[in-house]
């Protein structure tokens, strides 16, 4: 059986950061995927998906972005390729086409079995994403026969929907993203709102990332934040990447036709019911966003970055008096519903005993209990980009220095 | 229904609400109404909770005089157990407007009671209001009514009386169905 010092499982960025911070210490290992590389940007994503975050934010170790858009947004597409032409230029030893099929722990280290023969490891870091599959509430069994159910994994292009109306579930990045194109395409659409974060794409000029990378906000640990379940489960930005900078929030929504209901509670009889928490949940986003600008405001004229683009303050989510409660699902006017209620990582080939009640792995910053053990790439895994693919290098970086002491350390 | 001799009475006056009922079509106003209660803060968990006032039949009504609830939490969690808790307020609505239904239905369809008696048991998993799983809702994950019946009828009829105090029941339609809520700060 082969041996080898580390065992990187996943070939997208994280991986891919991973293996170059560990090269950088000259530590032997390999990167297992069991597609190509950047699979999950070759296969599950939508046609018209573009990154949400700038060319200028797309950084990795020892990598930046170099060409002639810094405020442009990558399309899939070209995510793909960038992150192919990163694993070219840091040589990462990546194992294509390889299952990881289980993970246990032997010999003061680990036993790897993939579908292309097995490995024996002294430490592992897990870096198959977090997004391996799409959540979907269990109200999903209640849906009449004969809708037709997507998801962001599934959902591809508007013209390949039926005709007739659509209810998006969700409205956080993706949920908007797919009503917005959906109800363009003449397909009008329902979307139910939970809790969500409301971004304006633009804020005095720049790019609302901007602003919450140079006031620190995106560097923030998880260490400061007071409760660590909240900041790892806020859902994503309501942000877009597109490449005329529109802003698309539930006003701009709402101006287009889209119909806003709360959240959806249950579906009896044929009947989808919506929470009666749309006011609150917009009050609460609308409140949050208030309490960012401040921030970025009290920041800026801390620096000095008082010219340009003066304070601004949108204009509070709009909402009917009494927003629809009920949707009839049965007579023929929602012909499909787009789950757009998240992701989950799917960790079922891990035999290690590092799992929650409900199946998650317990980790302190991406260091596992079980010695050698590293996850990479969740929510706030050690700051607040974590999740995004500027986090990767600080936080490979961390988890290297961590992995190398774990190596060095008296077996 | 049993045929008897002596009058049925269940202590319902149908008649004064059907009265209503056939009103309503040339007076539909009278059937909007407010409910109201007011809810200030003690100490701690514990509020106090006033209803004495309501619109209704087309005007400014009153109770006959003002009922007031302690609501909190009970020692268990470190508080100091003045009242019951909101939930179980919530079942105690549940409960009472289930029940006054049951005897108004059984008065309509002439059915003598003779007790009724209701247990109202709600599930409740604590991981939801103490924000430690987002995926657990904080309200009930189901509510159980159990009802114990006595009255002249056979046990079909006491479900059917039972069904059908569900079915006009307004908490178990505030409970089981959605209501937009508005709170705002003055
Ligand atoms: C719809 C969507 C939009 C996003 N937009 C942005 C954005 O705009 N900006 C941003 O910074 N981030 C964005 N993200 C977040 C994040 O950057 C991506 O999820 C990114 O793909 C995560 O990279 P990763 O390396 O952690 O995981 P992945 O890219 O998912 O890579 C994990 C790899 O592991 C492989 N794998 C999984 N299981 C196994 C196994 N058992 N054996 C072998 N290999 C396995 C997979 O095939 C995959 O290639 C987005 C995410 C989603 C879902």
């Amino acid at each position: 059986m082969p041996t080898v010092t580390t065992v990187v499982i996943g070939a997208g960025h994280c991986g891919l950061a991973m293996s170059r911070c560990l090269a950088d210490r000259s530590i032997d290992h390999v990167v297992l995927e069991r597609g190509e590389v950047a699979n999950s940007w070759r296969t599950e994503r939508w046609d018209s998906l573009r990154l949400l975050t700038p060319n200028w934010l797309t950084r990795l170790p020892g990598y930046s972005y170099s060409g002639d858009d810094p405020d442009g947004y990558l399309s899939a597409p070209e995510v793909v390729r960038l992150i192919d032409d990163y694993a070219t230029v840091t040589d990462a030893p990546v194992r294509t086409s390889t299952t990881v099929t289980s993970v246990q722990q032997s010999d003061g280290g680990y036993l790897v079995h993939t579908d292309q023969g097995s490995w024996q490891a002294r430490s592992v870091v897990l870096a198959s994403g977090a997004c391996n599959l799409a959540h979907v509430p269990a109200v999903q069994e209640a849906v009449p026969a004969g809708i037709i159910m997507l998801n962001p994994m599934t959902y591809r292009t508007p013209d390949r929907l039926p005709d007739g109306g659509v209810l998006v579930v969700g409205a956080s990045s993706s949920g908007i993203q797919i009503a917005d194109e959906v109800h363009r395409s003449g397909r009008p659409v329902t979307l139910a709102v939970g809790e969500h974060v409301r971004m304006p794409r633009v804020y005095r000029d720049r790019d609302i990332l901007w602003w919450m990378e140079a006031s620190g906000l995106l560097d923030e640990r998880i260490e400061e934040m007071p409760d660590i379940v909240r900041a790892r489960s806020l859902p994503s930005m309501q942000l877009v990447g597109s490449p005329d900078r529109a802003t698309i929030d539930l006003n701009v929504l709402t101006g287009m036709g889209v119909t806003l209901v709360g959240r959806l509670a249950a579906i009896r009889d044929g009947q989808a019911q919506f929470s009666g928490s749309l006011l609150n949940v917009c009050a609460l986003a609308d409140l949050k966003l208030g309490r960012l600008l401040d921030t970025i405001d009290a920041w800026a004229s801390h620096a000095g970055l008082n010219g340009g683009a003066a304070p601004e303050r949108f204009a509070p989510t709009e909402l009917p008096a009494s927003p629809p409660l009920t949707l009839d699902l049965r007579n023929g006017q929602i012909r499909t519903i787009i789950w757009a209620t998240g992701f989950r990582p799917d960790l079922s080939w891990l035999d290690v005993p590092v799992l929650n009640r409900k199946g998650q792995v317990i980790h302190d910053r991406g260091v596992t209990r079980s010695a050698g053990l590293y996850l990479i790439g969740m929510p706030f895994l050690r700051r607040r980009k974590s999740s995004l693919i500027d986090g990767a290098g600080p936080d490979a970086q961390e988890l290297t220095a961590h992995l190398a002491g774990h190596l060095d350390a008296p077996a | 229904m049993t045929a008897t001799d002596t009058p049925i009475d269940n202590g319902v006056n149908v008649e004064a609400l059907l009265g209503v009922r056939d009103a309503l079509p040339e007076t539909p106003d009278m059937a909007q109404f407010q409910w109201r209660a007011t809810c200030s803060w003690v100490k701690g968990t514990h509020s106090r909770s006033d209803v004495n006032t309501f619109y209704g039949f087309g005007g400014e009504q009153e109770h006959k005089s003002t009922f007031s609830y302690d609501a909190d939490h009970p020692l268990a969690f470190a508080a100091e157990d003045h009242g019951s808790t909101p939930v179980e307020y919530v079942l105690v609505a549940l409960g009472s407007c289930l029940t006054a239904g049951v005897a108004s239905v059984a008065q309509q369809r002439q059915i003598q009671l003779r007790s009724v008696h209701a247990t109202i048991e709600a599930e409740m998993d604590l991981h939801g209001i103490l924000g430690a799983d987002p995926d657990v809702r904080n309200g009930f994950s189901g509510i159980k009514v159990t009802y114990k019946i006595d009255a002249d009828a056979t046990p079909d009829e006491i479900k059917a009386l039972v069904a059908q105090s569900q079915k006009r029941s307004a908490v178990f339609d505030i409970v089981a169905n959605p209501t937009n809520i508005a709170v705002e700060v003055n």
